[in-house]
């Protein structure tokens, strides 16, 4: 009993700050902080208006979906090839194709900064900030693909190419169907990754800044808090529903592939 | 069908972590690079008291951040495997991770609200009486930054824990108990050595990426609570010196790297020595 207590009050702590959002964002003051004054939805209407913010949240947009799908095809590729098949070195190269999951985000950056400007001479550009994504993000994706593939019996694809399918409308008509579902679920992630990433982001953005690249600038400026209150509420409520689609999606691609789902997708 | 991938990480991973070590031993001067290998900035590192006292303060806080994190994680993670029945266990899983994919930034910031000087915890507590006057050791400084990250990281130390519990074999448990060991015993007999998998993946996952983080600090520590990670930044972005910056970088790597594996040698022998 006590132990669901505790397990409720960190819930409690989990979320604090994730509450307190949208009580500030309709807050009628300046200042963030206690007392509240008043209800107001100025602060989302300032958001209309605000130019730079557009495009900011168009570049991340389009971020985020190259990133999700460059990020779970090569999630595809991993995950299929780590479910059906031996090859030498396996546990190698995909512990290479995983390490940016426990990598520190700063190292991934300045690595790639280096790489991309001292060495190649690059313009940074939104395809910098892609190039990242889609490296931090692969590892998510190929978690969750696994969950999808691990259960696929290779004998469907054989029988297909038996029955005189080739090798390529063999995945296409057999195993895709099947684990469609993780793969929508898996670029719902990367896009969510990829829509909220800041460290990196702001070493390789270029001269049109991501989203929170964009939030960063604002954050010095005490006038623009609520702004920034009230955009972090519709994001919030934005990743929230990605991510309960996600979910639903997940659980079931696990149930085409025929597996217990055990929860999670880590 | 793995080459896509690997292809793609040697080319964007390997590749660049490569290109920083070789950095690291190169200078810059002025607007060019000089080329001429040499150990110029790890001496800097190892010979300015700011680099080492920065980096010391960093290990301190992702050792802090680490053991608070996993200490508080195991509890709800032990709740969620043994006491929740088996169909809620997805929904308290979705539940803990959904803060963890939202907006970084704006979470780090909202914790200056609750922790500042009008906040929430501030005003709560001058509220029931509590405190006199508004307490000024939670905002800008390296309990600040220790107690935001905690937050931050907390899904990472919980799920490999979780799953770590849910592979253990309850019957053991049981076994345990009926040969005559109380809930306590069985519990740091059997489950705790069982779950220790999970626990050292929950430590690595939340250790090692912290050391990167400059968005906490920056926001949260003040004047005396940024770490190692805003040095890198600021020598990459700031003062335009990406070699010196490299062979930060490195450095605090391979401490990182260095404390890790001690720390999985010394749970094997922990381990070993119980069988």
């Amino acid at each position: 009993m006590s132990l669901r207590i505790y397990a409720i009050a960190y819930l409690i702590f989990l979320y604090a700050p994730i509450i307190l959002l949208p009580i500030f964002a309709f807050n009628d003051a300046t200042i963030i902080a206690f007392p509240l004054s008043g209800f107001t939805t100025d602060w989302f209407k300032a958001l209309l208006t605000t130019k730079a913010l557009h495009t900011a949240v168009q570049n991340s947009l389009y971020i985020a979906a190259v990133t999700a799908l460059l990020s779970t095809t090569l999630g595809v590729c991993a995950a299929r090839a780590g479910a059906m098949y031996a090859f030498p070195f396996k546990r190698s190269i995909l512990g290479l194709v995983m390490l940016p999951l426990v990598l520190p985000e700063i190292i991934v950056a300045v690595s790639l900064l280096v790489v991309i400007v001292q060495i190649f001479d690059f313009g940074l550009s939104n395809w910098t900030v892609i190039a990242a994504h889609v490296l931090i993000s692969t590892p998510f994706c190929i978690a969750i693909l696994n969950g999808a593939f691990q259960n696929l019996d290779p004998a469907m694809e054989e029988a297909a190419m038996d029955l005189g399918e080739s090798r390529w409308s063999a995945f296409r008509l057999v195993t895709l169907p099947l684990v469609m579902p993780g793969i929508i679920s898996s670029m719902l992630i990367a896009f969510t990754i990829s829509l909220d990433e800041f460290i990196i982001a702001f070493f390789l953005t270029g001269a049109n800044p991501t989203m929170p690249v964009y939030i960063w600038g604002l954050l010095r400026f005490p006038s623009s808090l609520p702004v920034v209150m009230a955009l972090g509420t519709i994001l919030v409520a934005l990743s929230i529903v990605l991510l309960t689609l996600a979910e639903i999606l997940r659980r079931r691609g696990m149930a085409r592939a025929g597996l217990r789902d055990k929860g999670g997708f880590l | 069908m793995v080459s896509p991938p690997l292809i793609y990480a040697l080319l964007l991973l390997a590749f660049p972590l490569g290109a920083i070590v070789l950095f690291s031993f190169w200078t810059q001067d002025f607007m060019d690079l000089n080329t001429t290998f040499t150990l110029d900035n790890y001496r800097e590192i190892f010979e300015k008291p700011i680099y080492l006292s920065l980096l010391q303060r960093s290990l301190f806080v992702s050792t802090v951040v680490t053991a608070v994190t996993v200490t508080l994680a195991f509890p709800v993670a032990y709740f969620v495997s043994f006491h929740v029945p088996a169909h809620r266990k997805s929904l308290w899983l979705f539940l803990i991770t959904i803060p963890f994919w939202t907006s970084y930034l704006i979470r780090v910031f909202l914790w200056k609200v609750i922790l500042g000087y009008n906040g929430v915890v501030n005003t709560g507590l001058l509220n029931i009486g509590l405190i006199d006057e508004p307490l000024t050791f939670i905002l800008y400084n390296v309990n600040a930054v220790i107690i935001t990250l905690a937050h931050a990281f907390a899904p990472f130390a919980i799920l490999p824990i979780f799953v770590a519990l849910e592979k253990i074999d309850r019957s053991l448990l049981e076994a345990s108990q009926d040969l005559g060991e109380s809930k306590y015993s069985t519990f740091f007999r059997v489950t705790l050595p069982l779950s220790m998998p999970g626990l050292v993946a929950a430590v690595l996952i939340v250790f090692i990426p912290t050391i990167g983080d400059y968005v906490t600090p920056e926001l949260m520590g003040g004047a005396g609570g940024k770490l190692i990670a805003n040095m890198i930044q600021t020598q990459f972005l700031a003062l335009n010196n990406a070699p010196l910056g490299a062979a930060l970088a490195i450095v605090a790597m391979l401490c990182v790297t260095a404390i890790s594996l001690i720390f999985v040698f010394l749970n094997r022998r922990y381990l070993r020595g119980r069988s």
